[in-house]
């Protein structure tokens, strides 16, 4: 199933990455499994926690969680994944990633270098743990049709 | 006691998509093992290979996280509500 949001979305997920840059962004993605695709309805940025390494680490609490968790309720959307940054670094999830990450939840990863926003890719960890699968990103144009990506991390 | 666990969206297809069960736990030990004794496939997403709770697994007792209580050993009365909340974190992590 593929990750389906808007150009609009992915301008702003590119812009939030910009702006916070050296540092990682981080934020909720809100929407629904529909039958042909995860579909975001709506961002929501979210402060990094990480003051020791924001750098190359994000975070969020447990009350970031549930007000991400409520937000989505109270639109009628679930937070169906996670977005952040990778300062200077390809859009590809990290071990680090990895150790700390849910199932289910679609993360998408943009890399920025040097403050200039790139790739965004988004991933889903294995069941059993051991890695991430690339998923599928539809980006779809406000006034056009969707096109397919699977962009280069 | 009789409680209910919460399930988080994301371990909800591990749990036959079951948004909560009710158990009888006395401790949210107690009440964690009985959901991972009813879908034992939750149980490497809330535990590391030592049996730990993972550092990235909160846990709240009605609205009191039980890093501020007594952890697992937590003590739980009847009809209170156990949730497991999701920490969400990463990044490149080299430096």
């Amino acid at each position: 199933m593929a990750l389906r949001l808007s150009d609009e979305m992915v301008a702003r997920i590119r812009g939030h990455a910009a702006e916070t840059y050296p540092y990682e962004c981080c934020g909720a993605l809100l929407g629904r499994d529909a039958e042909d695709a995860r579909e975001v309805a709506e961002l929501l940025p979210l402060p990094n926690r990480r003051e020791d390494s924001p750098r190359n680490r994000f975070s969020m609490t447990a009350e970031d969680v549930r007000e991400a968790e409520r937000a989505a309720r109270s639109r009628g959307h679930d937070v169906v994944g996670w977005y952040h940054s990778h300062p200077d670094h390809p859009a590809q999830p990290s071990e680090y990633d990895r150790e700390l990450a849910w199932p289910w939840y679609s993360y998408v990863i943009v890399s920025v270098r040097a403050g200039v926003p790139l790739g965004i890719v988004s991933w889903r960890l294995s069941d059993d743990r051991r890695r991430f699968e690339q998923e599928e990103l539809e980006i779809a144009s406000v006034s056009t049709a969707v096109s397919a990506v699977s962009s280069r991390p | 006691m009789p409680v209910k666990v919460l399930i988080p969206t994301p371990l909800r297809p591990y749990a036959e998509k079951q948004a909560s069960i009710e158990c009888e736990a006395r401790t949210v030990e107690e009440a964690l093992g009985a959901l991972t004794a009813q879908y034992a496939d939750l149980r490497k997403h809330l535990y590391t290979d030592d049996g730990r709770l993972r550092s990235f697994v909160n846990v709240f007792v009605n609205d009191e996280d039980i890093r501020y209580l007594k952890k697992e050993h937590t003590p739980l009365r009847e009809g209170d509500t156990i949730s497991i909340v999701p920490s969400i974190a990463g990044g490149r992590g080299v430096e």
